[in-house]
């Protein structure tokens, strides 16, 4: 497999970033690492994860539409768009390379969500294998290797090297534009790298975590559980879990008059909060305990109901180790199956 | 002291003084703690928690829980009966709903310290002569209890229960805290270097609204964030400042009326540290009108809500924000 010696990773960076933008996981502060553009001296963090996730590169928090110019009476609308350039992001963790073919489904299906394929077609994902997971981690209740991540290149890091792998033809793309600076290795180290984390993953508290009792098939035994009502009980309303989620979708357009003309807005919703879903008439989810149901329905039930049975959630961990009040979509499953 | 309050609580259901308990319940790991209600002896027994990771302020949920029939046992550490006498004093709970059982306070442990230092797969937390014995999935690690402290509880106002209708423990004493060090740094910066800390910090949200929705001085029922006939709700930011403005606003809405809980930054999920703003208020309002600490008691009007002709002229304010 072909190798570079993580001394040389700055290289490697270097000569990435000189054709296209980078993107990499980097140390915001001790324990906290976020994806930042990257510049030359800028090191991969060591943290097993970013806090926010991956999302953000095709589906931003808050991205501006269209624009309208109203004068007299006629309307003028202004399509906005910039195709966007080609930018690699790098180190992408095997639940949020996945994150991405559940947001597919979503923003790929008829109609196209031409914003979010603008952004998919011009973004190269190379990710890079966990050898450190957490106790918060349970991708593989979702089917997911995190000794061999999905993306359009994987890395693996056995200590010394990193190995490049490619699993499409943009990732191939990839490996051939540095391969100047890559050599062939040999990947016994690797190989023993890898049996020792999946040694640990099968350890992990959450290992044995399953599916097997969710469903698009579950609506009825769930929706009306009185196990709702103790689970929400505690929920502040707040928006982390839906924000810090890999796989969280939904958005809100609004329209703002600025006074020179009219800004047509997207940005991430929450079902969380006490106006997601307001309509004319009102708000269907008038209490927490119906907005907390709804988030943890669609990953669990409607998801996979619509989606050939593929969940809404990839198992980073991410709410567990952020929400204020430590509920999570664990102890909904918990509590769930406890018949 | 967990026993001792699963003890008491159990007492009190059982001879009908109190319907239900609010306390904490224990997670999948050592540190996940949920605020949680209970209504039985066995519900106690099996998941009532408190340890060095009880931190949450459980004062708010009880404007939900006074507002339904019957009592609530709540048990409050020091700090959290500060924000409880505030919530009284604005009418937000029903005291006669409410039997308090002050019980002592921290330090509490944060776990995102213990991560930073590079700490990960934490199965289990043991404080032994506060040194902390962490067992991970990558072997034993140890670190110094201070070195973990939540930073809400390493600036530790009072160790007084200022409500309370019985007391586990002994009572403390109102501290003498290091807490407005940080805010008398940033008053010493330039204003274009406070200007890029504060820039720098809101830089981070997410605007999840983790602040507003867990701080005891944020009961309205429809926030004017949240209301798009307010014209200034602002889900979409259209740029980054809109971030910072909601911090602003937040903060002088909460002015005077924050007891400085710190909960607003130990929920924060990108650790900005927000209770400085309101600390920065604090220090104003002592300074300005004399030393007031909000929720030490449920009677006394507060500085902005009261006239006196001592009060100082608003060209002292202006003159303070000249350079």
């Amino acid at each position: 497999m072909l190798k570079i010696s993580k001394s040389r990773l700055g290289e490697l960076f270097d000569a990435v970033a000189a054709k296209q933008t980078l993107y990499i996981p980097t140390d915001r502060e001790p324990g906290a690492a976020e994806y930042k553009k990257y510049e030359s001296g800028m090191e991969l963090t060591k943290e097993l994860n970013t806090v926010r996730s991956a999302k953000d590169f095709f589906f931003p928090q808050t991205e501006n539409l269209a624009d309208f110019k109203i004068e007299g009476k006629t309307i003028e609308v202004k399509d906005i768009r910039e195709e966007c350039g080609d930018f690699v992001v790098f180190g992408v963790r095997a639940c949020d390379a996945r994150s991405f073919t559940i947001l597919d489904k979503v923003f790929l299906c008829e109609p196209v969500d031409s914003f979010y394929k603008n952004r998919r077609d011009h973004g190269t994902v190379v990710t890079m294998a966990c050898s450190r997971p957490a106790e918060t981690c349970f991708c593989q209740t979702f089917g997911i290797d995190p000794t061999s991540p999905e993306g359009d290149a994987a890395c693996f890091d056995d200590g010394e090297s990193i190995f490049f792998k490619a699993n499409t033809e943009k990732g191939q793309a990839f490996i051939d534009s540095i391969a100047s600076l890559l050599e062939e290795g040999d990947t016994a180290k690797l190989d023993e790298v890898n049996a020792k984390t999946k040694e640990i993953m099968a350890k992990l508290p959450l290992a044995k975590l399953s599916t097997g009792n969710f469903g698009g098939d579950k609506l009825n035994e769930y929706f009306n559980s009185d196990k709702w009502a103790e689970l929400s009980e505690a929920c502040l309303g707040c928006g982390t879990c839906t924000f810090v989620c890999p796989t969280c979708q939904c958005y809100d357009i609004r329209d703002f008059n600025t006074g020179h003309g009219i800004k047509r807005f997207r940005c991430w919703d929450s079902c969380m909060y006490s106006d997601f879903t307001k309509m004319a008439h009102g708000n269907p989810r008038l209490t927490q305990l119906e907005r907390f149901r709804q988030r943890f329905m669609h990953k669990l039930v409607y998801f996979p109901a619509n989606n050939n049975g593929e969940f809404g959630c990839v198992g980073c961990g991410r709410c567990l180790a952020k929400c204020p009040i430590s509920m999570n979509i664990v102890k909904v499953m918990k509590a769930l199956e406890e018949k | 002291m967990q026993e001792a309050m699963i003890k008491r609580a159990k007492e009190l259901l059982a001879d009908g003084s109190v319907d239900r308990v609010i306390g904490w319940k224990r997670g999948e790991f050592a540190y996940d703690i949920t605020p949680a209600v209970f209504t039985s002896a066995e519900e106690l027994e099996r998941d009532f928690v408190f340890d060095d990771f009880t931190a949450a302020n459980v004062s708010k949920y009880l404007v939900k829980e006074t507002a339904k029939e019957g009592k609530i046992l709540a048990f409050l550490k020091p700090c959290d009966t500060y924000s409880f006498n505030q919530l009284i004093k604005e009418h937000r709970i029903d005291r006669e709903k409410v039997y308090v059982v002050g019980i002592p306070g921290g330090p509490k442990l944060d776990i995102e310290k213990i991560k930073a230092k590079g700490i990960t797969g934490v199965l289990s937390v043991k404080n032994e002569d506060y040194t902390l014995k962490i067992e991970t999935l990558y072997g034993e690690e140890t670190m110094p209890f201070s070195e973990a402290v939540l930073d809400k509880c390493a600036s530790c106002k009072s160790k007084k229960h200022v409500a309370y209708d019985e007391l586990i423990g002994e009572d403390g004493d109102v501290l003498e805290s290091n807490r407005f060090d940080m805010v008398e740094k940033l008053e010493n910066m330039t204003a274009q270097e406070r200007f890029d800390f504060w820039r720098g910090q809101f830089s981070k949200c997410i605007r999840c609204n983790a602040c507003r929705n867990v701080c005891p001085a944020c009961t309205c029922e429809n926030c004017v964030f949240d209301n798009p006939k307010s014209g200034i709700d602002n889900k979409a930011a259209a740029d980054s400042f809109e971030e910072n403005m909601f911090h602003i606003i937040r903060a002088f809405h909460v002015a005077g009326r924050c007891t400085d809980c710190g909960e607003c930054s130990r929920v924060c999920p990108q650790h900005i540290p927000l209770h400085l703003l309101n600390r920065k208020f604090i220090k104003d309002i002592n300074e300005l009108y004399g030393e007031y600490q909000a929720g030490a008691d449920t009677t006394s009007r507060a500085p902005l809500t009261d006239y006196t002709k001592d009060d100082c002229e608003p060209s002292v304010v202006h003159e303070r924000g000249v350079e």
